[in-house]
């Protein structure tokens, strides 16, 4: 095989490909019909001959899930922000110290120079205060919490091994646990604003089921029990028994054994329902080993019907371009395809024509409901009175329905109608009308059989998890590829969408204009203020300028939901149309983008990203997620389902989206109030350490001298004060993990970053202030012109040292200790511990042995021994931690008793919901009370139609389809033998 | 389907399960203890701290009203010397000066004297590091990579020996004190021993090892400002002598604040000074040396008695007690309002 492929360079077009294969000389086109993306699933053939075009990052796919970008989070930015206010702040000080020494080496230190003359080479104050600028940049700069960063991130590190080890959120069936696979991205799991979600995969679990269904005015699905009420269908529920149907699917579970007993007594129209659906599909069956029988359906409701069918004994069993095999009841015939009506997304049915083996013509169709009564035989009117009855039951349940009908054919008419259509389909002009009028012409007069209804099985607990969300204040955006019928069925199955809602909005303009329209006539019932000149946000974007501005939240007078095509949502993306949709968008409580391009997903995430001061989150399972997830702020990918692509790109990465609100509500509420703590935490001590040094500067002529020991000074971040902060910001929790699921309000004051910000670093640092002046001055008091109670002085440098350093660290650890709200051992070790350590340390540093042979290192030989041992050190030392946390502990209550915030109250509503006992687990089952109806769901494109009666897909017949028999097949067997 | 199949747990025995161990700590439910501020403990933290600092204070400050105080600004009485020795070359000067005082009441107990200086900034940091540890520990070592200048050496190489703007500048006004007894002077018996540290006086200084103390230092001269060389600070007694001085040492152990007051003597309670000093007229006899008018200085003679919390600053009586009513006070306001609240939190129950 020699050949050449001239082709476009890799681009992001999914749906475009332009290129030539030339191949001994003659030229073959290449277009996007004989592509294949990356990541589908060739079907129905053993083998095949392919030719790679791209590969990795070439691929269209890869090309669409945008670039990789390094995440941080609005803490880390915060940060960086801060640390050079502190930076602006440390220049200050040193500033006004070194301007005190000019002053002070003028006034006093010129006159002192008698017993202290200036050092070599400074002759003026002015120099002198020159160089104290430096010194003192030396002496404040833990003032600059260099640590941060490094404990920063072994805090989110210890954080994200807390999700990898939650059993919470360990899916035992396919073995996966959670997996943090950023771990600097924690404490923005606790301000998620906005979700983005995949649909397929993430909310549902891509897997149809024969739920329910109606046959000749009876529905079957439900169970009941003696005194005739409903049963709950759980585990414990007997299923049917399908032991009789040695071809039968044992996944398949149904529970009322009703049907069964109505096709065991060769009820006619129920096995005439169950032939129809054996009948009418386009699903391909694979039986590689006899009596194995896997169907291949392009969509899975198809599956399921056709495996609905299978096990209640009319096994379709093969198909050939002419014919269909179907197991009935153990007898198999076959039956003769004469002709596939195709589904498409106007007819929104499909038929076949068969005849079975007695000779009968008959069409069978399956379609959505609004269409097919229209194509009722007048006679069927009561029947459809009832049918409606139960279809309307079954939307209220949030299943697809389907309504399934019959019409038997006279033989002379369908010979003429069959060559017609053969005309037509060969027709060189206006062929699809051509058909589409003789398929309406046919499909008329029909006979109802039925209904089917099919539960697009969502994944476990999805319901209660958006709801659960939903009270956190987190808004909800679907992004799915699929289209708006299914997708906003899936909508108000998970209670996204109901029927509560004031209004859903469709969006679905092909012009530009349509768009705009559409979006502002919802924009104008939900709010039409905002129309008014006098609207805020009017006047603040009525201004040109380059700067990306944040639109403020706005409220809508009510609930409404959004549904956006992908098509209007190219439109809406562009230029003018961005703010629109942005506006719009945000009013509303859930939006939904169906027919989305993966690229189309990541722009929907940039753009909240960019108008939105708001931490967003994106959540997927597939390759076509890639891009939001990469896009969003945090990234979540589905695990454990094939692909890996979504939890390869992603930040953190669990197998159902249940795992998302323990997540969010208790990951992610913890990392991001253990993050707030600890920052509060850690520039308070930086502050209260180093400013007592500026205001010894005051006191010792602005001559850069310290406060502290130096070896105190080295050891204070990093031993004294460095593990009871990283234990309260390990193990801290205010309240319990079930607590914060119960009360998802608490989860808002993260969002509103109402627990770091600004405006909480002001309030650290004048706290940091008011404790460095406490403990410079008490005790500067308690030593000024006193004695010893031996009559000894008291006030040398080296005892104020040990008494100031002493006061300082015991005021740090009660503070640490009046932050932490959960005590562990390890909390009790690390703050008793570093007391200790400390004293040791002192104790050792200042013994004579030290002194002896570090004699340099160590001159506060003996300081600690006479120090410590006096009675009004102590004082000073109690009242320096009287006054530092006193005020602390009375401002936290009165604030929290004065002007409570609304976590204030919930935490106040826990601590009385404790005294009694633990809440039953709320297992109410979310109740909805749709009248919306029918979901019809084959594939997005046209089917299969076609292609079974080309017979192109056809593999050799397989050798058990022609035997009715259960017989293991001698022929294969012999064959293999060969 | 066969590849699902692996996954059930039935195969476990195979592939170890992935599923994180059952921990407390893992699973984040350490038990702990969550202590909360409810209105009980904030109440008691502080009425009972109220209490307690309010009743300290109260102790802090009668005891230090018990203490007996005589402080005595001598940088004016003595105008004469201050005003010769703001001109240095009259260093070889000698200068006394007397200043008298009375005490209407006997001061019983333990005496102390003490000498005081004014914005005398010990705790400038050139000044505080301005030593040599290690000269003082007797060891022979090279001062000139100490801190000590420009008090290291003089021209001719000689080292100084204490080194340093410390030792340098070393209170030497020698002051003692006289009863005046009806017609006759008392010298009032003091000790100049014991007065430092243990620590400072056993470990932290010792002299050079040598036959004897002036060979010890052999080879190092006086400090400039030093009237005499550091082997005759006290030539009467071997113990107190050279670096061991307790007037040196006390001197070394540098004050945190340009204010401050170092031990001198203490009253060596013999003879009619057995129970302290007795009322009646007394004389502070000083040879003023130490130069302090040049940048605005002052110097204080003091004689105090001490108590368990020291002396007669009343700083921490009267914090203690401002603080300790002030903790009461908010105590009861809180009260106040924690009452008025749920009054009406029952109110809207209603």
């Amino acid at each position: 095989f020699t050949g050449e492929v001239r082709c476009e360079a890799p681009n992001n077009k999914l749906d475009k490909f332009t290129g030539t294969l030339t191949l001994r000389g003659e030229k073959y086109a290449l277009d996007n019909e004989k592509m294949l993306l990356r990541g589908c699933t060739i079907r129905n053939t053993e083998w095949c001959f392919g030719l790679v075009i791209y590969a990795g990052p070439d691929t269209k796919l890869m090309q669409n899930s945008g670039k990789t970008t390094f995440k941080r989070t609005s803490i880390d930015r915060l940060m960086n922000v801060l640390v050079l206010v502190i930076f602006a702040f440390l220049a200050l000080m040193c500033l006004i110290l070194a301007i005190g020494n000019g002053i002070w080496e003028h006034e006093k230190g010129y006159y002192f120079q008698v017993y202290l003359p200036w050092a070599e080479g400074v002759t003026s104050a002015s120099y002198s205060g020159f160089l104290m600028f430096w010194s003192y940049v030396i002496i404040l700069n833990t003032v600059v919490p260099i640590s941060l960063y490094v404990s920063v991130e072994i805090i989110r590190l210890g954080n994200s091994f807390y999700i990898d080890w939650d059993r919470k959120m360990y899916y035992p069936l396919n073995d996966t646990p959670a997996q943090a696979r950023t771990t600097t991205l924690n404490e923005e799991l606790g301000q998620i604003k906005y979700i983005f979600s995949d649909k397929t995969g993430t909310l549902t679990q891509n897997i149809m089921c024969f739920n329910k269904c109606s046959i000749n005015g009876k529905s079957y699905g439900d169970v009941y029990d003696m005194s005739g009420q409903r049963i709950e269908i759980n585990e414990n529920t007997e299923k049917v028994d399908f032991s009789y149907n040695q071809l039968a699917d044992p996944k398949f579970a149904f529970y009322d054994h009703s049907l069964v007993e109505a096709v065991k007594l060769s009820d006619v129209p129920t096995h005439r329902f169950f032939r129809l659906l054996s009948l009418c599909h386009t699903v391909m069956p694979e039986e590689k080993k006899e009596g194995n029988l896997v169907y291949q359906a392009q969509s899975p409701d198809e599956g399921a019907l056709v495996t609905a069918a299978r096990n209640f004994g009319f096994v379709f069993r093969a198909r050939t371009p002419e014919t269909i095999t179907v197991v009935e009841m153990g007898e198999t015939k076959i039956y003769k395809l004469l002709a596939i009506l195709d589904f498409n997304n106007v007819r929104k049915r499909m038929s076949v024509i068969v005849r079975s083996p007695e000779g009968d013509l008959t069409l069978y169709c399956k379609g959505a409901d609004t269409i097919l009564y229209e194509l009722l035989h007048s006679s069927c009117d009561s029947l459809k009175e009832e049918t409606t009855e139960h279809l309307n039951e079954f939307a209220g349940e949030g299943l697809r329905t389907l309504v399934v009908a019959y019409k038997n054919l006279d033989e002379d008419y369908f010979q003429d109608w069959i060559r017609r259509h053969h005309e037509a389909s060969t027709a060189l002009e206006g062929r699809e009308d051509k058909l589409s009028e003789l398929y309406e012409e046919i499909e008329k007069d029909l006979m109802l059989l039925g209904a089917t209804a099919i539960e697009d099985k969502l994944q476990d607990g999805v319901p209660q998890t958006i709801e659960t969300l939903a009270k956190a204040n987190i808004k909800i955006w679907v992004l799915t590829g699929d289209k708006q019928e299914t997708a906003m069925n899936i909508g108000y199955s998970c209670n996204l969408l109901n029927d509560d809602m004031d209004d859903v909005f469709i969006i679905e303009g092909s012009t530009s204009d349509d768009v705009l329209n559409e979006l502002r006539n919802a924009r104008k019932k939900m709010k039409p203020d905002s129309f008014l000149d006098t609207d805020e946000i009017n006047i603040q974007f009525g201004k040109s300028s380059k700067k990306p501005k944040i639109l403020p939240d706005e409220q809508a007078n009510g609930v409404y939901g959004l549904v956006i095509t992908g098509h209007s949502l190219a439109y809406a993306l562009e230029g003018n149309l961005e703010l629109e949709l942005v506006r719009t968008a945000c009013m509303c409580k859930v939006v939904i983008c169906c027919r989305v391009t993966p690229l189309q997903k990541a722009q929907v995430v940039e753009l909240v990203k960019k108008y939105k001061k708001a931490v967003t989150l994106a959540i997927g399972d597939g390759a076509n997620d890639v891009s939001m997830i990469k896009t969003a702020h945090i990234g979540v990918g589905i695990s454990g389902q094939e692909g890996m692509q979504a939890v390869l790109s992603s930040d953190f990465s669990f197998a159902q989206f249940r795992y998302l609100q323990r997540l969010l509500l208790v990951h992610g509420r913890w990392s991001y109030i253990r993050m707030c703590k600890f920052l509060k935490y850690f520039f308070y001590k930086n502050f209260a350490f180093t400013l007592v040094h500026f205001w010894y500067g005051f006191f010792s002529g602005f001559s850069a001298q310290t406060v502290y020991d130096e070896w105190f000074i080295t050891l204070y971040n990093l031993v004294y004060t460095s593990l009871p902060v990283l234990g309260m910001s390990l193990f801290d929790q205010d309240v319990g993990d079930c607590w914060s699921m119960l009360f998802p309000q608490l989860y808002v004051p993260g969002q509103q970053n109402l627990y770091f910000n600004k405006m909480v670093f002001v309030k650290c640092m004048l706290q940091g202030i008011y404790s460095s002046l406490i403990l410079f001055f008490i005790p500067y008091g308690a030593m000024y012109n006193t004695m010893r109670s031996d009559g000894k002085a008291i006030a040398d440098y080296q005892s104020f040292a040990l008494m100031a350093q002493t006061c300082l660290l015991i005021v740090v650890s009660v503070q640490i200790g009046l932050d932490t709200s959960y005590w562990t051992v390890v909390n009790q070790f690390f703050i008793w511990g570093s007391l200790s350590v400390y004293f040791a340390i002192t104790f050792t540093m200042y013994s004579d042995g030290m002194y002896m042979i570090f004699t340099a290192s160590f001159p506060f030989v003996g300081t600690a021994r006479n120090t410590l041992s006096q009675p009004n050190v102590w004082l000073a030392i109690f009242l320096s931690i009287t006054l530092c946390v006193l005020p602390v502990v009375g401002f936290r209550f009165l604030k929290a008793q004065l002007k409570p915030t609304p976590s204030d109250k919930v935490l106040l509503k826990i601590k009385e919901a404790k005294k009694r006992p633990p809440p039953p687990s709320p297992k109410r089952r979310l109740r909805r009370t749709s009248t919306r109806r029918s979901g019809y769901a084959f594939s997005h494109q046209h089917g299969f139609g076609a292609l079974i009666m080309s017979g192109r897909n056809m593999r050799p017949k397989s050798p058990f389809a022609t035997t009715g028999t259960f017989s293991p097949n001698s022929d294969k067997h012999k064959q293999k033998g060969l | 389907i066969e590849n699902k199949m692996s996954f059930l747990p039935q195969k476990e025995g195979k592939h170890p399960s992935r599923c994180p161990d059952n921990s407390a700590f893992k699973q984040q439910k350490l038990p702990a203890w969550k202590p909360q501020l409810t209105t009980a403990t904030v109440l008691s933290t502080f009425f009972l701290t109220g209490a307690f600092c309010l009743s300290v204070g109260i102790c802090l400050i009668l005891s230090a009203n018990s203490v007996r105080e005589v402080q005595i600004d001598y940088s004016d009485r003595c105008s004469d010397c201050s005003k010769l020795r703001e001109n240095s070359s009259n260093w070889n000067r000698e200068c006394h000066c007397s200043v008298n005082f009375t005490l209407k009441e006997d001061i019983l107990g333990d005496v102390f004297m003490y000498y005081g200086l004014e914005n005398f900034y010990q705790n400038h940091r050139r000044y505080v590091i301005s030593r040599s540890d290690a000269q003082l520990l007797g060891q022979n070592v090279n001062i000139e990579k100490s801190y000590c200048t420009p008090f290291t050496m003089y021209r001719n190489g000689t080292p100084m020996a204490p080194c340093g703007a410390i030792a340098n500048s070393m209170f030497n006004d020698t002051i003692d004190l006289f009863y005046n007894l009806k017609s006759s002077v008392i010298q009032v018996p003091l000790l100049k021993t014991g007065n430092s540290w243990w620590t400072d006086k056993n470990v932290k200084f010792r002299n050079p090892k040598a036959y004897n103390l002036s060979s010890a230092f052999a080879g190092t001269a006086r400090p400039p400002y030093w009237w005499k060389p550091v082997y005759l600070l006290d030539e009467e007694d071997e113990r107190n002598n050279g670096y061991l001085n307790d007037d040196f040492i006390i001197w070394m152990r540098v004050s945190a604040f340009a204010t401050f007051r170092n031990l001198y003597r203490r009253v060596h309670r013999i003879r009619q000074f057995a129970d302290g000093l007795p009322a009646g007229n007394y004389t502070f006899h000083i040879s003023y040396n130490f130069p302090v008018t040049k940048f605005k200085g002052r110097k204080h003679v003091i004689l105090s008695t001490v108590v368990w919390s020291g002396g007669s600053n009343p700083f921490l009586g009267i914090a203690y007690v401002v603080s300790g009513a002030a903790a009461t006070l908010t105590g009861f306001v809180i009260t106040a309002i924690h009452l008025k609240l749920r009054k009406k939190k029952t109110y809207f129950q209603k």
